[in-house]
């Protein structure tokens, strides 16, 4: 909290989209305002929302390790809330990304029936998302972690496709068993930690240093955990979101997957490891099973998949396994590569459905077995789509490798074998991806396909930024690595200092460790 | 010097951003131009580089090879790519005789192969396309050698990869060529895991990834198995780059792609990175005498498999395409004998002999509208005397005829197999019969006999017209490989110790390099050796096949498909993988995972029956309900806040 500059950078963050989502309601309330003025709004309103997170990660200090612009007002006065907001390089990049996918989400993905509410919920999700991000204490976390369920259930039940009930129903109802554990565990924390200090309060610093015995801390990380494993989300708590994804409008798959499934994973980096370290360590092998479950199961299962959406989702699990995987094996660079992996996924994904909500918005179809041949008639959405394919593979020179090769790295230090297994993912990404790209854009054209657009003007513009950003992060991941890092190690050393645990020393000094320790041994 | 080492990567990626911003609007052949001009430039800069070496001296050039990375003279970092904690991964490149060894002869031979793609691409709908990829592929491929340490070599390992995928299945509206390109990426992800498992390895035992500092420091590796581990998933990554058993079937598929793909990338270049990387790693092979003993064994065994089925090929491409994977068979049994020079030596021979076959193969295919079948060829020498004579060139080379390089080349790994083991050597020479053969069969078949293409197919398909011999550009290449082909040999003479490629590479390989200590008479019988088993193959060519095309009794189906190695990855792997993956999504996610949570749910319903009038069924009641609840915190926490 050292740092806090006179302008309310993340305050602004959470409350202008908040608001964005309020005016354009109200002014879509008026009949003679036409649908372009409503877009152009939300639009306008997201990319101030995403000049001011890049202004934050200007202005952020690259060596300091803990929360930066901070701002922290006493909310509810006797019940120790606080309006907290505090961001480090965890989850500095998280709301750059939210804050980049939604204006992109919004110019990609039109909708044609009730833009007003549409716009205005997509808005308000925007604030709920990054609010998640920012919030450093914890009913403000939860608060908004469940303000996102509102929003999400609309979008996917309001513009989805043919079994959107279905799948909103079952989305809501998942999410919300699992939230229900995690605001029974912030209160039991909360009040244990007034029970030892005689303070009631949910922030998170401060409730750092509450002790817990080890049953006690084993079911509370089990309470919070479940919430967040549902949200990413992990095997096998996964099956909502094949269908929310593909039920979904493309709007709602692309921050879905792209942001949303963040606040799970996200929530396990800083509220697991921060809260429970010690039951954290204590649960490492289950988890980082369960991870290479999900790397491996979700890889199978897409192989077998027709439907584009659904493969995409699958695809997802497997991601967020590496994710999983990267946070449990406690290293340097396995914990970096997972924040750098909930950034390159969010960004990598977030195309994936836009590319493919164009293909159905010109074929009426997600369905492999229709499609053929689309690159005849469209080679640049072709060439898209290939950029982005050879990303989420992991191609080196791309966003998804470095990140890919970190978790996996990282891994391997502690957890060698896991990391094995899951290396093996790698072969299996190739297989469905190119498959499918083999069966959508490769062959001979047929009748149906040979009228396909090719991508319009304004399809490449907001389709660009993406790919930039894909290749970028891919050649000079460093601005971005710079920043992770020291949370990353911050994190690590706080959890090894309350569990004596220690990373091996290879992870924190290279070259020199190795001979070190190889001196030390003998 | 290190200016000009600079300009090798940077030409072919500036041209690969210049074809990609306004390749299609210059189009044919102006496209072609401009990224034949850049890797020129690159062999220009790689000449320039090589002289600047060259006139080091010895010391300094080892040097380069042995002080640690960053204060090397030739050791340069354009930024940091990967820094993360102990972690330091830099874009730096390593210029050692190796890397300058590979580069000369990539961006020369990729130079010719450029200009030739020229010629034939020529009206194709995709021509631009085709220089940006090829352009791409140059600069990974130098990246791949260049790199100073494993991570950087393994982004070109999969950039040179991407674009042979990309390359393959270039005529993407065939569907075979659809599926090689993505055979093709898929067998090399398969070796991608060994390469990966084996930079954590190395990364997690030296605590770096710079092959100087793994190198200086692989005592860190001995004990525990590391290094043979080390040794043998690097050579899995091999195999599949180099075709190498058990992943060498995509290669024959890959001829899908245009045929200067098939010379440049499926033999000269690409297909040899696998062999780059072992020489590379050559201190850590030096660790493991197991690791060398498999690599010798798969080399050798693959040098005779893939012998015996090109005996049997009737498409042309195919044929080269199995000799290829012969040949580099014959480089895996040289590193694994530790005669890395040897298996340089062969690299830099075949890249010119195998690049011109397919070249001359391309000029033939062209000439007769893109027929691949040579039992339909015949008697070619009269009408396409450049590709003939040249061609013919090419054929004595690899036949190991002296005394034109492959007889030297090839010399060089038998007689130090035959130091190394005798089973082998024998294994090797006997290859060496088959090689002779089949590529006498080929050539007879091509370019003498009948002209059967004057003749409509059995299968009914109408006789060609009268072929035609190609244009300069693509005539000029073949003269200048044809040079190389034959005169490859001097580079190492048995003779001249002082100035070879031996003496060249020394720094690299040091006293790790296999000394088979053989007597001149020893030396001189096994070249006399392989001499009589060229000659007398080609003989048994001529007579078996200089007048008759059908010998079924010489091409059994066995060979012909391969030893059925597709067919059992297929019943072994494909099929049932297919199975299991329908499993997995029909039967235990949607039953099993899912049927859980939906059971839960049911049962949740059934005994909240009585509760019913709460339960109005809609969950839209709930978000509601939840939104109204967060709703009033809101209002309430705020009204505390101001009171």
């Amino acid at each position: 909290m050292s740092h806090s500059p006179g302008f309310p950078y993340l305050t602004f963050l959470v409350l202008f989209p908040a608001g964005g989502a309020a005016a354009v309601a109200i002014l879509g309330a008026f009949s003679q305002v036409r649908r372009v003025v409503l877009e152009g709004l939300a639009i306008a309103v997201s990319v101030v929302v995403l000049g001011f997170a890049i202004g934050v990660a200007v202005l952020f200090r690259t060596g300091d390790a803990g929360y930066q612009f901070g701002s922290n007002h006493v909310w509810a006065q006797g019940l120790g809330i606080h309006w907290q907001l505090g961001t480090d390089g965890i989850s500095l990049f998280l709301v750059l990304m939210a804050a980049v996918l939604f204006p992109i989400a919004l110019a990609g993905a039109r909708t044609r029936a009730d833009a007003r509410s549409f716009l205005a919920w997509m808005l308000l999700l925007e604030a709920a998302c990054i609010g998640s991000f920012l919030s450093l204490d914890l009913i403000l976390f939860f608060f908004f972690f469940e303000l996102t369920l509102v929003p999400s259930y609309f979008l996917i039940s309001g513009w989805g496709h043919a079994r959107r009930a279905y799948a909103a129903v079952k989305f809501f109802l998942y999410t919300f068993v699992g939230s229900a554990f995690l605001l029974v565990g912030i209160l039991v924390v909360a009040f244990l930690h007034q029970h030892q200090t005689g303070v009631l309060t949910f922030s998170l610093p401060a409730l750092m240093h509450t002790h817990f015995s080890s049953t006690t801390e084993i079911l509370l990380f089990v309470a919070f955990t479940a919430a967040f494993a549902i949200k990413a989300p992990l095997f096998p708590f996964h099956t909502w979101s094949p269908d929310a994804y593909a039920e979904a409008p493309t709007g709602g798959s692309m921050v879905l997957s792209g942001v949303l499934a963040k606040l799970g994973t996200y929530g396990i980096l800083r509220f697991d490891l921060n809260l429970f370290p010690q039951a954290t360590v204590d649960f490492v092998p289950i988890i980082l099973t369960l991870a290479v479950i999900g790397i491996i199961y979700g890889a199978i299962v897409a192989c077998a998949q027709r439907d584009l959406k659904r493969l995409v989702a699958y695809s997802s699990l497997a991601q967020m396994g590496f994710i999983a995987l990267g946070t449990f094996a406690l290293t340097t660079q396995s914990v970096t590569g997972g924040v750098l992996l909930m950034l390159n996924h969010g960004l990598v994904t977030a195309a994936l459905f836009l590319l493919i909500g164009w293909i159905y918005e010109r074929r009426q179809t997600w369905q492999v077995t229709e499609l053929r041949g689309l690159q005849s008639p469209a080679p640049v959405m072709a060439a898209a789509f290939t950029v982005v394919m050879l990303a989420s593979i992991g191609l080196p020179g791309l966003n998804g490798f470095v990140s890919e090769f970190l978790v996996l790295s990282g891994t391997f230090l502690t957890h060698r074998w896991w990391a094995v297994v899951a290396t093996a993912g790698v072969v299996f990404a190739a297989l469905y991806l190119l498959w499918a790209y083999q069966q959508v854009f490769h062959g001979r054209v047929d009748l149906a396909n040979a009228g396909t657009r090719d991508l319009s003007m304004a399809e490449r513009l907001v389709i660009a930024p993406l790919i930039l950003a894909i290749v970028f992060l891919g050649i000079y991941p460093k601005p971005v690595l710079d920043r992770i890092t020291p949370s990353v190690n911050r994190l690590i050393a706080q959890v090894e200092s309350s569990t004596h645990t220690q990373q091996p020393v290879v992870a924190r000094a290279g070259v020199a460790g190795a001979t070190a320790a190889a001196k030390g041994g003998k | 010097m290190l200016h000009a080492a600079f300009l090798m990567p940077l030409l072919p990626l500036a041209g690969f951003v210049v074809l990609l911003a306004v390749g299609r609007r210059v189009g044919d052949p102006w496209a072609g131009w401009i990224g034949t001009v850049a890797v020129a430039g690159s062999f220009a800069a790689a000449c320039v580089t090589l002289i600047g070496l060259v006139h080091q001296p010895a010391t300094a050039r080892e040097l380069t090879c042995s002080v640690s990375c960053g204060t090397g003279a030739a050791s340069h970092a354009f930024f940091t790519w990967i820094p993360v904690g102990g972690l330091q991964v830099k874009a730096a490149i390593l210029l050692d005789p190796l890397s300058m060894t590979m580069c000369v002869f990539v961006t020369g031979v990729s130079m010719l192969i450029h200009l030739y793609s020229i010629g034939y691409m020529q009206r194709d709908r995709d021509y631009s396309k085709f220089f940006v990829y090829l352009n791409l592929f140059v600069f990974s491929m130098l990246v791949l050698v260049l790199a100073n340490n494993f991570l950087v070599t393994f982004v070109g390992w999969e950039g040179v990869g991407v674009c042979s995928y990309w390359l393959v299945s270039f005529w993407f509206h065939r569907d075979s060529a659809a599926s090689a390109g993505k055979k093709a990426f898929i067998y090399n992800r398969v070796g991608d895991v060994g390469f990966l498992i084996a930079v954590f390895l190395i990364f997690s035992k030296t605590g770096t990834l710079t092959y100087l500092e793994v190198f200086a420091h692989r005592h860190l590796l001995a004990g525990g198995g590391a290094a043979t581990a080390a040794v043998l998933l690097l050579f899995l990554a091999a195999t599949g780059k180099s075709a190498q058993i058990p992943l060498f079937n995509w290669l024959p598929d890959a001829m899908e792609g245009p045929t200067p793909v098939s010379a440049l990338i499926h033999a000269a270049t690409m297909v040899t990175a696998g062999v780059y990387l072992l020489c590379r790693a050559n201190p850590l092979l030096a660790m493991s005498s197991a690791g060398m003993w498999v690599i010798a064994v798969i080399g050798g065994v693959t040098a005779f498999v893939a012998a015996t089925i090109a005996c049997t090929q009737q498409d042309i491409k195919k044929g080269l395409a199995f000799s290829t994977v012969s040949q580099i068979g014959y480089m895996v049994l040289a590193v694994g004998t530790g005669a890395y020079v040897a298996a340089i030596f062969l690299m830099v021979a075949h890249a010119f002999y195998k690049g011109l076959l397919f070249l001359g193969a391309g000029s033939v295919i062209h000439g007769l509208e893109d027929e691949q079948d040579m039992k339909r060829m015949g008697a070619l020498r009269r009408w396409m005397p450049w590709t003939f004579g040249t061609f013919l060139f090419a054929w004595l080379a690899i036949a190991a005829v002296p005394p034109f390089s492959g007889f030297w080349a090839k010399g060089d790994i038998l007689s130090n197999v035959y130091a190394k083991n005798l089973p082998l050597y024998a294994l090797a020479l006997l290859t060496a019969f088959l090689t002779a053969y089949y590529m006498s069969r080929i050539f007879y078949l091509t370019f003498t006999g009948k002209a059967r293409w004057q003749e409509p197919a059995p299968d009914g398909s109408p006789a060609h017209h009268k072929p035609h011999e190609s244009p300069w550009v693509m005539r000029l290449p073949l003269v200048v490989l044809a040079f190389c082909a034959v005169f490859a040999g001097l580079i190492d003479l048995p003779w001249a110790h002082s100035v070879s490629l031996a003496a060249w590479l020394d720094p690299v390989f040091g006293n790790r390099l296999f000394d088979s200590h053989q007597s001149a008479s020893v030396q001189i019988a096994l070249a006399v050796a392989d001499g009589v088993v060229a000659v007398a193959a080609l003989l048994v060519a001529w007579g078996l096949w200089r007048r008759r095309v059908d010998r079924p009794e010489l091409e059994p189906d066995f060979l012909q498909r391969v030893w059925y190695w597709d067919n059992l990855y297929d019943a072994v792997i494909g099929r049932p993988g297919q199975v299991m993956a329908r499993t997995f999504a029909t039967v235990v996610d949607a039953r099993v995972i899912d049927g859980a949570v939906n059971g839960t749910a049911a049962l949740v319903r059934s005994t909240a029956a009585r509760v019913r009038r709460l339960q109005t069924g809609f969950v839209r009641n709930y978000v509601l309900g939840v939104a109204l609840g967060l709703v009033a915190i809101l209002v309430f926490m705020v009204s505390r806040s101001w009171s």
